[in-house]
């Protein structure tokens, strides 16, 4: 598949960014700057990169606990999310909803949801909705391999399926859903096999090959843009850190340093960095000059989120139910 | 005597049960390798092994759902649900069978199990991870709910959940794992529907529950110096739930503040106080005053989740309304 130099080079960007948006959430967690759970997406960067790369501004995404990420490809800027990390009246979500619940509807963000799997059929309906209205949008839902368990996954597959629905189911496979891996949870060798039940096409992919997950990706979502229904893509990868942030050790008493380790050497970013590089179509310089504005990026949100109030206590209620204007 | 944490409490009693009961095994996310997110059920699983300790794909309904079909089966199951929260994505299973399958069956059947799960907001989780809902169990029939707020009640109760026949929803509070209280070694139960008066006063008298029985205890010895007596009862179990020493307590105080970390809305505090207002109302000087938490969502927001969690502050306001 053919990629233009300058998408190239915004798919390395975006990994980039959402690797230095993660791992300085990770130190300023432990650190003790963000309150709350915070999950890592470290090492999973090219899904949400790759996919979110072939949607439309107008396009929607639904999101998991895990979901810095995919709004950072999506669109969502450094200082909103980390305002709202820090639960400021700044944030995507006013701090009401903190890095579980992230939102951001402008960029066709519709929200990170903390009940794993709970954007699921939720999605079915997005798609519904843009069958019924006749646009060419498309809905991509992404969860991990906990919440292929979830009765959600079953209901909502079948429903999307049944309609024809313009979805695109993202199980992203990091092998664990907590300390439970997904082959003893599922007794499956591959998830996307679930999909002949719903009869859509099902897919399993490198989940830290950026090409691979742009083709498929591609596939499913034009697919899906062209009515012919969902599709079920399953992406495998690898978190580095621990479940959450303030797990001990990533997580390392229920895994093995051995098989981490492995991982770390499939890295997608520096994969991908490395391909651009020996094709020559990127130079160090580049690189340095690209990590450089990230880092400025990342330092202007962490001043902008210093810098802004906490919402006031009355908004609580305020913000309970819709109040006719 | 020895003293140790609420989440040892309930470790205590679920290792005993099992070493004297075959038949009693817990299934659920994580209690297996993990232990369990608040360390309930740490090293039972090297114990006991995987038959007995099992990790479930991340499957609520499932959970419950397969829980009942073991009790139907013989065993004496303790499902956990990780957070209260979670609940609602089984309720069917919680409300539309493992409480009605004794009645609608004509007491034919058993269904011996006890559903452990955590509620209470603590640590900015926000409005999925901080929910105390249980009154959707209590405005169940057929379940037995359980509130302890001590590790001495922890496992006194647990004891008495597991031996009962009586489906029973167990509920721990996130802020208490890590609290310590004196607790014997050897094995002991509490009744249910028996109300523990944790303190006597004669002034006013407040029912508290989980974290804000030990708020209310605190400002009650706050105020003991200022001289003002307060009497603090902990009703342990919200069904089968102990009227009469509540009762017997606004006889002698004639002032009643209930506090429940609930949302006030159809919450505890509400039912408590409307059980007292039908039948004491003559004994009462002042209105009884409802301390829970507020009709919203738990917020995100470190000053605001303060703010929305009911304690010593709102306990205090509700006090000068009485005083
Ligand atoms: C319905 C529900 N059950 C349990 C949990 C607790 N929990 C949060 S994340 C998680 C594991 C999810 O695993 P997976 O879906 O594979 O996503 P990952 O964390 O690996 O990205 C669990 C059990 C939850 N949030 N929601
Ligand atoms: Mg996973």
């Amino acid at each position: 598949m053919q990629i233009s130099d300058k998408n190239n080079i915004e798919l390395l960007r975006t990994m980039k960014r959402i690797r230095t948006f993660d791992e300085t959430c990770q130190k300023l967690f432990v650190a003790g700057r963000i309150p709350g759970a915070l999950h890592c997406y470290t090492g999973e960067e090219a899904i949400a990169t790759g996919v979110c790369k072939v949607l439309e501004p107008s396009d929607y995404i639904l999101s998991t606990h895990r979901g810095h990420g995919h709004l950072i490809a999506k669109g969502g800027e450094f200082k909103y999310m980390l305002a709202e990390l820090f639960g400021k009246s700044t944030g995507y979500c006013k701090g009401m909803g903190g890095s579980m619940h992230l939102a951001s509807v402008k960029h066709g963000i519709l929200g990170a949801n903390g009940i794993v799997g709970g954007g699921i059929c939720i999605a079915a309906g997005v798609g519904f909705s843009i069958k019924y209205q006749g646009t060419d949008q498309v809905v991509v839902c992404f969860f991990g391999d906990g919440g292929i368990s979830t009765g959600f996954f079953h209901e909502g597959l079948n429903l999307a399926s049944i309609h024809n629905a313009p979805v695109v189911f993202v199980c992203e496979n990091n092998l664990y859903s907590i300390s439970m891996t997904s082959k003893r949870a599922t007794g499956l060798d591959k998830l996307s096999t679930r999909a002949v039940s719903y009869n859509m096409p099902g897919e399993t992919v490198d989940g830290n090959d950026i090409l691979a997950v742009y083709e498929s990706a591609y596939n499913a979502i034009e697919r899906a843009r062209a009515g012919k229904g969902p599709t079920l893509l399953e992406y495998i990868t690898y978190r580095w850190r621990g479940h959450h942030a303030g797990e001990a050790g990533d997580g390392l008493f229920y895994r093995e340093k051995k098989e981490l380790e492995s991982w770390k050497t499939k890295d997608p970013i520096r994969r991908y960095q490395a391909l651009l590089l020996k094709e020559g179509k990127i130079t160090e310089e580049k690189i340095e000059k690209m990590e450089m504005d990230i880092q400025q990026e990342m330092d202007d949100a962490i001043e902008f989120a210093n810098n802004s109030p906490y919402p006031k206590a009355e908004s609580i209620i305020e913000l309970s139910m819709l109040k006719k204007e | 005597m020895r003293t140790i944490t609420y989440s040892e409490a309930i470790h205590e009693s679920i290792d005993y049960n099992m070493e004297k009961d075959e038949t009693v095994f817990n299934l659920g996310e994580d209690i297996g390798v993990l232990g369990g997110g608040f360390r309930a059920t740490h090293d039972l699983y090297e114990k006991y092994g995987r038959k007995r300790v099992l990790d479930t794909p991340l499957s609520e309904i499932a959970i419950v759902g397969a829980a009942i079909g073991a009790a139907l089966g013989g065993l004496r199951p303790i499902p956990e649900i990780m957070y209260i929260d979670f609940t609602p994505g089984c309720m069917d299973m919680i409300v539309n069978q493992m409480a009605k399958i004794h009645f609608m069956f004509g007491g034919q059947i058993k269904v011996p199990m006890v559903l452990r799960t955590v509620c209470g907001a603590a640590g900015y989780n926000a409005a999925q991870h901080s929910q105390s809902m249980y009154p959707f169990f209590v405005h169940t029939p057929g379940l037995i709910v359980v509130t302890p707020s001590t590790p001495y009640d922890a496992k006194g109760l647990l004891n008495t959940s597991i031996a009962d026949d009586n489906p029973v929803i167990f509920m721990e509070h996130k802020r208490l794992y890590t609290s310590k209280g004196e607790v014997p070694e050897e094995f002991y139960t509490i009744p249910f529907g028996k109300a523990d008066v944790k303190r006597e006063g004669d002034d006013l008298t407040i029912v508290a529950t989980h974290a804000l029985v030990h708020d209310a205890l605190a400002l009650a010895e706050e105020m003991e110096k200022e001289g003002t007596s307060i009497e603090v009862i902990d009703p342990r179990t919200l069904v089968p739930f102990d009227k009469e020493t509540i009762f017997k307590s606004v006889e002698k105080t004639n002032k009643l503040i209930v506090a429940d970390e609930s949302i006030l809305s159809c919450g505890m505090a509400s039912e408590i106080s409307a059980i007292v207002a039908e039948e004491m109302f003559d004994y009462l000087d002042k209105p009884i005053i409802r301390v829970a938490s507020p009709n919203c969502h738990c917020p995100f927001s470190m000053p605001l989740e303060d703010a929305y969690i009911p304690g010593k502050e709102e306990l205090k306001e509700a006090i000068a309304k009485v005083l």
